[in-house]
């Protein structure tokens, strides 16, 4: 089977700040790191690979750094990379962001099964393999828990809807978004580190596209505008509690009781 | 097309610095004296606005923007959700809120609700404030398929033209509305927390964003209908009323739901387990726990007050906790009468799983956690101490 996953590379903490007075973001120069829910999907990709005979490649879309990510999916054990990085992608919201990948996919040739991580923990959207789905024209499956080809051009997947689970067949080809905790993905190999070749990640831009109209990304591209970025709201009722920590313990053992919390 | 025209003339080395420091996605790089914004950029205009005056600038090309009469798009509507049968209480929560955003415009309050043999849970989404319940029943809905589910909903906006449309973000929420707001091309945002009207039927949707401690308002400014997902718990449900004067619409199946791409094969019980989205008390730990051992004392604590133990995400990335027990945008969000966080920090994406909260209590040693900016009552001590202290106020020894 021709398999892809997507990856995404994403600041190594979530620990970022506004700057209450100039209403500046403060995001100090912390490491990146590979989307920790894409690893479930690129261990899943290697297994599907691995038992079908096919092979698995990586798709990502981002600054030229995000090249990393791809590098590490190679690691895993991926054949190869491709990463999207163009200025014009910049400010892409989730419709802009599904349809720069759906367009990313249609230069890659036959794919049969697109593979995603649940969610980023940046964006936290769990939206982008849907919308790149519709624009593909494929079907796609959102918490999906495990996939078995039955070699005949179908997927048996076990689909988590919160109260139950749905097993479904799906043609191939599909895009599957896949649960966290699914499998244990293996680590980087770093003897395969040392031995990929030089070109195992390619970086395409906006002009390799079937589609090539600058508006169509971008911010331009999205529907929706960030209006403002503030920082969170305080409350206003709060109370800070003094003394040392048995007097404060005391204290708010009183109070809970008081108000019937405990 | 938008774009950051970078004016050389005004780029010192000094402003360069300057500009390279004020980018929080670090897509801006100065080198061998030349000023570039990278694929990094985020067009969030930070260095526009806070860098040197005219270093940078927003240029918009004066090609007519994408145009829509607004006009034609009447009614904030609520997608119906059914769990086990029933209407999922999220549906709820979303009519009242979409009755608030309704005052605003005038506008009806719309529900599209897909099932089969569904027209008792079509009274009660009456009942809780739907103007008008577009009814999609037949036995091909009864079980979520995405196909004949989307192209219900499809057919929904294409005929009704709702200007607004308030999605459920549960599982099945977040693979339908991403699939049918891609399908009219149109934007989506996903977990909002805060959603208000404009007079111009400009919903404002409010959220966590860029995985921080920050919120972002986003609109949709030229594209209908405006789609959006709340999670569950984030607005309050309404109080239902007695005699409802909302109607119902049974509308035909349309031909696109005949033909199915997926099939169902089977449907599993899931085990039962304990939700703490449910829970009323809540102990919530997070990386101030220094091992996993000292769990045991946050678990004394949640036995002593009668409550359920929830951590952050990077105690269930240490894999000492499953995402069940996780609270925040990528966990669950909870509503308990009561919640005590020990050593956890409080960003975003945590609180916007637990502000809704009635009691807040924070434990942590650094007086300057944001927690504290959302806690009613803080504690700004280990909490290694304050739990031993706080268990023999109870009457309750360490240890026992």
């Amino acid at each position: 089977m021709e398999i892809l996953v997507c990856v995404k590379q994403v600041p190594g903490t979530t620990e970022v700040e506004v700057d209450p007075v100039t209403g500046v973001l403060k995001r100090d120069g912390v490491a990146s790191k590979m989307n920790p829910y894409d690893l479930y999907a690129v261990e899943l990709g290697l297994r599907l690979a691995e038992a079908t005979g096919g092979r698995l490649r990586a798709l990502s879309m981002g600054p030229p750094q995000a090249k990393a990510v791809l590098l590490e999916t190679a690691a895993m054990g991926a054949e190869s990379g491709v990463l999207v990085s163009d200025r014009r992608l910049g400010g892409a919201d989730v419709l802009a962001t599904g349809y720069t990948l759906s367009q990313a996919v249609r230069t890659l040739g036959k794919v049969d099964l697109i593979l995603c991580g649940k969610q980023t923990t940046d964006g936290d959207t769990a939206q982008v393999g849907a919308e790149m789905a519709e624009f593909l024209g494929l079907p796609h499956a959102n918490n999906v828990q495990s996939v078995e080809p039955d070699g005949e051009g179908y997927v048996k997947v076990r689909i988590d809807l919160d109260s139950h689970i749905s097993v479904q067949r799906l043609p191939l080809p599909c895009v599957l978004c896949i649960d966290s905790e699914v499998n244990t993905p293996r680590l980087p190999s770093y003897r395969r580190k040392k031995s990929l070749p030089p070109d195992c990640v390619k970086t395409i831009s906006l002009d390799d596209f079937g589609d090539r109209e600058p508006a169509h990304y971008g911010l331009t591209g999205s529907p929706t505008q960030v209006e403002r970025i503030f920082p969170p709201e305080k409350n206003s009722e709060k109370e800070m509690l003094h003394g040392s920590g048995e007097d404060m313990a005391k204290e708010l053992a009183a109070i809970l009781r008081c108000r019937k919390l405990i | 097309m938008a774009y950051l025209k970078i004016h050389p003339e005004k780029i010192t080395p000094q402003a360069a610095q300057e500009l390279v420091g004020l980018c929080p996605f670090s897509a801006i790089q100065y080198e061998n004296g030349r000023l570039e914004i990278n694929a990094g950029c985020k067009m969030c205009r930070m260095c526009v606005r806070k860098g040197p005056a005219g270093a940078i600038t927003y240029e918009e090309d004066p090609a007519p923007a994408h145009e829509i009469d607004k006009s034609a798009w009447r009614g904030v509507a609520v997608f119906a959700e059914l769990r086990d049968g029933d209407v999922h209480p999220v549906t709820l929560e979303l009519l009242g809120k979409a009755r608030e955003l309704s005052a605003v415009t005038g506008h009806p309050v719309l529900s599209v609700l897909i099932g089969s043999g569904v027209e008792e849970q079509a009274e009660t989404i009456l009942r809780y404030g739907a103007d008008r319940v577009y009814l999609y029943d037949d036995l091909l809905f009864r079980n979520f398929l995405m196909d004949p589910y989307a192209g219900a909903f499809e057919d929904f906006v294409e005929k009704v033209k709702p200007s607004s449309i308030l999605v459920g973000a549960t599982n099945m929420g977040r693979s339908l509305a991403p699939r049918v707001a891609a399908h009219f091309r149109t934007g989506l945002t996903a977990d909002c927390t805060v959603l208000e009207m404009r007079e111009n039927t400009d919903l404002v949707q409010i959220r966590p964003a860029f995985g921080g401690n920050i919120m972002a308002q986003i609109i949709n400014p030229a594209h209908r209908p405006q789609f959006c997902t709340v999670r569950y718990k984030i607005f309050s449900a309404p109080a239902p009323v007695e005699h409802p004067t909302g109607t119902v619409e049974r509308m035909p199946l349309p031909e696109t739901c005949r033909h199915s791409r997926m099939e169902l094969l089977e449907v599993l019980e899931k085990p039962r387990q304990t939700d703490i989205s449910e829970a009323q008390v809540i102990v919530a730990v997070g990386r101030g726990v220094k091992s996993q051992d000292d769990l045991a004392l946050a678990r004394q604590l949640a036995d002593a007050v009668g409550g359920q133990l929830a951590c952050t995400r990077p105690l269930v990335e240490a894999g000492w906790f499953d995402v069940k027990h996780q609270i925040g945008l990528s966990g669950r969000t909870v509503n308990a009468k009561l919640i005590i966080t020990l050593g956890v920090s409080g960003s975003v994406q945590f609180a916007a799983g637990m502000r809704g909260c009635g009691c807040i209590v924070a434990v942590n040693k650094d007086p300057a956690a944001p927690i504290f900016d959302i806690a009613h009552y803080g504690l700004a001590e280990d909490w290694y101490t304050v739990v031993p202290a706080f268990l023999r106020a109870l009457g309750r020894g360490e240890g026992q």
